[in-house]
């Protein structure tokens, strides 16, 4: 049992939630990520236009990501991603544009709300408010029968919170770059 | 091999360290090992003794009640500010004010002195390895009075490139630089700076967060005008942070923030400002953090600041020569390599692992250290490095701290080899 917990919770609190909030390395950098990390998939640049470039920063540390889009009649005909950053937010990218590749910009929206319902500690059922969720997402909202597959690999982020961030960046920026597509 | 480190300071490190709770085996699932001692150190059994027993014995607001729990309150904050006064070798006691941290310091200089002598055509001069702290008051200030920003550059080796000092404070009003970087670890030549900005006509305004928790320090001998430390790194409480000044300055600056404590009259048609320092104390001062305070300046005085300075040097020696040993040129610690010219903080960078995931396979380990910019973005883009991985030592560290970092990340390396 972590001590920050003992020192900041009841008893009661933590049987209730305790087993929750640990957590070690292994929940955190499962082997698909790291196989994400160190082989990225549709890495690179495409032509703009085209595709659209959108750009995302975190700037706590600095991470920097690039989604490249090109859409063609609702649907996302390809996508790239470029920049640094740590294995959360590489990986995290990389499973996005296996996901999100030739599927309607319709799905895309779809998976990037149960994505990001994942990515909140409300989503992960571990208590407290959904406070990562979009303003119009219903706090109790489950993942609507999305299949995320591959994409369940990053649940255990949810227990680093200071990697959440990390996770969610390149949907965010996924995101930018799907409204950019239809400015 | 683990005497190398430590000597003729061998009451500092392992023995050191049993004054600090938090660091006690049994404190945790795991044991500690602390080393981000330059983000916030941890406090001694007697700091913390100290606020305890004002809250239980002397509670009561300062410099107001007649009663004699209040005149106690009043002493014990007086003569932490006398202590902290000595601890730095402060002309006066009145030269010492209380701040929240050295951020508050430094914007009371902007917005006070700034205020009053800064317009177009002015020059205040910083250097690019300055803390946030250091820089942003003076962008904040420099929007609204139209003066001018001039940076000291930095070299490859992590020094300051003085080679157009001169050029630089032609016609500038004040120098603001650290005296020991937070990024790199080095040392600046404080007193070298104080002379040519005197000779320019300049005054010297020193950040001092990162030198005075591990150098003795004179203020005197420094030759500054200004100069900020907190209390939180140097085995200190948070929320309690000292602007020195000299006291001419401090006479002739106009008040920082207005309110209570800080004025002797306050009429209808305006108000007059208490002395100094209490004219730039507004409201009550943060009293209990300000007794730890001076706990932990009585702490640092029973080690011996030179005593702390040479545990340090040693370690640092021993850190720099084991992480070259074991990584060779895997591992870039960036900053001076000289350990007698550096403070024992240790930017690196391993292989291409993220210092996200290099710090969190470490925290697996019990391992602390910092990952990020350190609030430093401007000299990080000048290193081209988007984070780094800090490590930094302090009073309660020894070899087998340094001997567990280098485990840790020699298993981070395992961990994401491909």
């Amino acid at each position: 049992m972590p001590s920050v917990l003992r020192a900041i919770f009841s008893p009661h609190e933590l049987a209730v939630y305790g087993s929750k909030f640990v957590a070690g390395l292994e929940d955190l950098y499962r082997e698909i990520i790291l196989d994400h990390y160190r082989n990225p998939r549709n890495r690179g640049e495409l032509e703009v236009p085209p595709a659209v470039q959108a750009v995302g920063f975190n700037p706590l540390c600095g991470d920097e990501i690039v989604v490249y889009l090109e859409v063609r009649d609702g649907v996302i005909v390809d996508l790239s991603t470029g920049g640094q950053g740590c294995s959360i937010s590489q990986s995290s990218a990389s499973m996005m544009s296996t996901a999100v590749k030739g599927r309607t910009v319709l799905e895309a929206r779809r998976l990037v709300r149960a994505f990001k319902h994942m990515m909140s500690i409300h989503g992960s059922g571990i208590g407290g408010s959904g406070d990562d969720l979009d303003e119009d997402e219903p706090a109790d909202d489950s993942q609507n029968g999305v299949k995320l597959g591959d994409l369940e690999a990053l649940r255990g982020v949810v227990k680093f919170p200071v990697r959440i961030k990390c996770a969610t960046l390149s949907w965010n920026t996924l995101v930018d770059a799907l409204e950019q597509a239809f400015d | 091999m683990n005497s190398t480190a430590g000597g003729t300071s061998s009451r500092i490190g392992k023995s050191t360290r049993a004054d600090f709770p938090i660091l006690a085996d049994e404190a945790h699932d795991k044991p500690i090992i602390y080393l981000d001692s330059a983000a916030s150190s941890q406090k001694p059994r007697c700091v913390l003794e100290a606020m305890n027993n004002y809250y239980e014995t002397i509670n009561a607001n300062v410099h107001r009640g007649a009663y004699e729990l209040a005149a106690q309150a009043t002493e014990a904050m007086e003569t932490a500010r006398a202590e902290t006064a000595r601890f730095v070798n402060a002309y006066s006691a009145n030269e010492i004010v209380f701040t929240k941290n050295v951020t508050e310091a430094f914007n009371l200089v902007a917005r006070s002195w700034g205020g009053a002598n800064l317009g177009p055509g002015d020059a205040v001069v910083i250097t690019e390895m300055e803390h946030h702290a250091n820089i942003v008051p003076w962008q904040m200030l420099a929007a609204e009075k139209g003066f001018e920003i001039r940076w000291i550059s930095v070299t490859a080796d992590g020094q300051l490139d003085l080679s157009n000092l001169d050029r630089l404070l032609d016609g500038a009003k004040l120098l603001g630089v650290t005296a020991m970087s937070n990024v790199l670890g080095t040392l600046n030549p404080i007193r070298r700076l104080a002379d040519a900005a005197h000779n320019s006509g300049a005054l010297i305004l020193v950040d001092a967060a990162q030198y005075v928790p591990h150098l003795p320090c004179d203020v005197q001998a420094l030759g500054a005008d200004f100069l900020g430390f907190t209390g939180h790194k140097m085995c200190g409480p948070t929320g309690v942070g000292v602007l020195w000044a000299r006291a001419e300055l401090l006479e002739a600056m106009p008040p920082f923030m207005g309110g209570g404590e800080m004025i002797l009259d306050v009429r209808k048609d305006g108000f007059t400002p208490n002395h100094i320092p209490h004219k730039f104390e507004a409201g009550t001062p943060p009293i209990a953090e300000i007794v730890g305070l001076g706990a932990a300046v009585r702490y640092l005085d029973g080690l011996g600041m030179e005593r702390v300075r040479e545990h340090e040097v040693s370690l640092t020696a021993y850190a720099l020569r084991t992480l070259q040993e074991r990584y060779g040129d895997d591992l870039a610690v960036h900053g001076p390599a000289e350990p007698a010219c550096r403070g024992g903080v240790l930017s690196m960078s391993f292989r291409d692992i993220h210092p996200h995931d290099l710090s969190q396979v470490l925290d697996d380990r019990g391992v602390c250290v910092r990952a990020g910019h350190h609030c430093a973005k401007p000299l990080m883009r000048h290193l081209g490095l988007a984070a780094t991985t800090r490590a930094s030592l302090y009073v309660y560290n020894d070899t087998s701290d340094v001997d567990a970092l280098a485990d840790a990340i020699g298993a981070a390396g395992d961990f994401f080899a491909a």
